[in-house]
């Protein structure tokens, strides 16, 4: 195998924990609220944007503290205000619902911020590269990746391990169950939309240098997110991990050997495969209220 | 959390209160008289999607266009108003052109980016003899296969920009015997550039390491930049468009690539999102803010003072277009289209706010003017965040005809099929 390909394969391997950092939270939502959340997109893009206007003063390290922060609670505003009223209703209606949220907020930063996009460069402290033989790697990637696998492990520690994951993963497989066990659900949704809001908003924050900075920045993230939910199956940890990898390592390839102007075209066909032969994705586990 | 739908007072004046703000928002359109007094400019482009950040320089200069022309007295001594919509997609553009110019009745159509878009506005524009002047299309098949009589361009074609940019790299000894590796939209426009920079890499003896068709809608170009180190090009060649080129720009600086950079087609918006020390290479523009002309000059004064920052080249294409079209309806003394027509193919001189006056070729309706090409500036001799390039001087030089850059009739022929 050529040098060239492992670092395809290397390559498209990190790239997939950008995508986890978005599908995390919309699985969350999704598992939890039966909402599927197309105004994610968007609290991405307002991640970025309040870096801009942050870190002017408290610099990019406050940025990456804070713009997640106050982006999870507009995510808890949002749930309190409209996910709320959707939560045993028909998924169409708040696919409907974050499908117009999602447009609100992309023309609401256009009016703000203006559409042109906006410059916004890496710190000077995270410049450069990283050498290791024929290998090279951006250094503030590296530190990205960090940030995010922590993210990751922090999420999973909660999930798995503390009193607060047990009655959400309980909420996930039977939320009458829970109900009856005279355990209110609402707290744990507030907290549910909270966090995947606000890792939105986190990934927001990191693309910001490397990526360019428009209204419509969230619509570039969104559908390989949802693909990537798709394949790993709902209420699966793991599976979205996965899935994540998968789908940057499919990309990386496709390019690496030179069909390039397939590379997204791969990943749909990964989907299609894989609900062909798993319906429910490939850790997805039987929900039964949303198989009826 | 109820299951419930009660058919509730409060709901129905819910409901009956969002019915009367809807339809209180398109009211102002119903009601739009006709009045003989006042002569009405459409202007289409799109303002959201990728193409949205230099729709919105396009309006804002449109604008400010019409604003002066009312304030020197107007169109044949009446005023101009503009009717200004979001053209979305070609399908959209084409419904709103048709309810321009049936309902509202508007003397032509201003605008444009897209150049599938351009070619469904020309259609309903040529089927009811109405001038539509094309402002951002660039596709070398709008001015050949797809010309039309009743559509003109300001902005270059894509045959102009190539052979702009391609004696830059050949002065710069970047083409003979040397490999280029390109990176090319997946759509239409990607295509036409790409052809029309392999045709020029034919005829002068450079050769491509490497070609890579990138998705329109892919945002990480990590993989790209790892192939692009390891072929060791003498030129990265970017045919890319919209924010795409910004994000290319960011990563090539983030992994520390030196390979220099160019392309064949630009907006100056691009650059500023890039930033200083990210943007980077040689790039073609049909028009920049630091042209030392009188009129470039007055005109980026009143957009900074009106919009708190310089025009973006879109925004001169869409000023000099709606400025084109007042100069010639006063000198006629005519706002209709076929006369107008007449007077652009016989050869008028316009200022375009550059050395040299510009005119249309009445053999494809293109407009012949200079071009330039910016060069970015290293990151410690950049000022501010607007001039953070230097220019070419104009593309053909003082003593050459402005036609050379232009494609000839054999590249690509138009024959105005009625």
């Amino acid at each position: 195998m050529s040098m060239l390909l492992v670092q395809q394969i290397l390559n498209g391997l990190l790239d997939g924990i950008y995508y986890l950092l978005i599908a995390l939270g919309l699985s969350l939502i999704f598992s939890l609220g039966g909402i599927v959340n197309l105004a994610h997109g968007a609290f991405f893009a307002i991640g970025a944007y309040l870096t801009l206007v942050i870190s002017p003063y408290l610099g990019f390290g406050g940025a990456l503290v804070l713009s997640p922060v106050l982006v999870a609670l507009l995510g808890i505003v949002v749930e309190r205000l409209f996910f709320r009223r959707f939560y045993r209703s028909d998924p169409i209606l708040s696919l409907l619902l974050t499908f117009g949220l999602a447009m609100v907020a992309e023309q609401a930063l256009r009016m703000i911020f203006g559409a042109p996009p906006l410059s916004y460069s890496i710190p000077q402290a995270l410049r450069g590269q990283v050498v290791i033989g024929n290998l090279i790697y951006s250094f503030y990637r590296v530190v990205l990746i960090g940030i995010a696998v922590a993210c990751v492990a922090g999420l999973w520690f909660l999930l798995q391990k503390t009193p607060f994951g047990r009655v959400v993963r309980a909420g996930v497989q039977n939320p009458d169950m829970v109900g009856a066990l005279g355990i209110s659900l609402q707290p744990y949704m507030v907290a549910v939309a909270g966090l995947g809001i606000g890792l939105a908003g986190l990934a927001g924050v990191l693309l910001a240098p490397i990526y360019a900075v428009h209204p419509a920045m969230g619509n570039e993230i969104i559908t390989p997110a949802f693909v990537v939910v798709v394949i790993g199956g709902l209420g699966s940890f793991w599976g979205v991990v996965v899935a994540a990898l998968l789908v940057g390592l499919v990309k990386g390839i496709m390019v690496g050997i030179g069909y390039s102007a397939a590379s997204t075209a791969a990943i749909y066909m990964l989907m299609l495969l894989v609900l062909l032969f798993r319906p429910r994705g490939l850790f997805g586990e039987r929900i039964t209220r949303l198989e009826q | 959390m109820s299951d419930e739908h009660h058919f509730t007072r409060r709901g129905l004046l819910k409901t009956a209160g969002g019915l009367a703000l809807v339809s209180g928002l398109s009211a102002p359109s119903i009601l739009r008289a006709q009045t003989a007094e006042v002569i009405r400019i459409g202007h289409l482009t799109p303002r959201t999607g990728f193409l949205g950040p230099l729709g919105e320089y396009a309006v804002m200069a449109v604008e400010l266009a019409v604003e002066e022309i009312n304030a020197s007295g107007g169109m044949m001594g009446r005023k101009v108003e503009l009717l200004k919509e979001d053209s979305v997609n070609p399908q959209t553009a084409s419904t709103k052109a048709e309810r321009m110019i049936e309902r509202d009745k508007v003397a032509c159509i201003i605008g444009e980016i897209s150049s599938a878009s351009c070619l469904t506005i020309a259609q309903v524009a040529q089927r009811n003899k109405t001038l539509f002047i094309n402002t951002g299309g660039n596709s070398d098949a709008l001015r050949g296969s797809d010309c039309k009589r009743y559509m003109f361009h300001v902005e270059s074609q894509n045959s102009m920009y190539v052979k702009t940019a391609g004696r830059s790299f050949l002065k710069d000894g970047l083409v003979k015997g040397k490999k280029w590796y390109s990176l090319t939209a997946d759509y239409a426009f990607g295509h036409d550039l790409l052809r029309v920079a392999k045709r020029f890499m034919e005829a002068n003896g450079g050769q491509f390491a490497g070609d890579d068709l990138v998705p329109t809608d892919a945002a990480d170009f990590s993989a790209y930049l790892l192939k692009i180190r390891d072929s060791k090009p003498d030129l990265v060649v970017i045919n890319l468009a919209g924010n795409q080129i910004t994000n290319f720009l960011k990563q090539y600086a983030e992994f520390g690539l030196t390979y220099p950079v160019g392309g064949f087609g630009f907006d100056t918006a691009l650059a500023w999102a890039a930033g200083k020390g990210n943007f980077v290479g040689t790039w073609p523009v049909v028009w920049h803010h630091l042209i030392e002309t009188p009129g470039t000059k007055a005109f980026v004064a009143a957009f900074t003072k009106k919009y708190g920052k310089p025009p973006e080249n879109q925004a001169w294409g869409d000023y000099i277009a709606t400025k084109i079209v007042a100069q010639s309806i006063n000198e006629l003394k005519s706002a209709e289209s076929p006369k107008i027509i007449e007077h652009f193919e016989k050869g008028a001189k316009f200022d375009v706010l550059k050395t040299r006056q510009g005119y249309f070729r009445a053999s494809d309706h293109q407009l012949m003017h200079e071009m330039y090409t910016i060069t970015a500036l290293p990151a410690d001799k950049i000022k501010n965040q607007w001039d953070i390039f230097t220019s070419s001087g104009p593309v053909p030089g003082p003593n050459e005809d402005l036609e050379i850059i232009a494609a000839t009739k054999e590249e690509n022929s138009c024959t105005f099929p009625t």
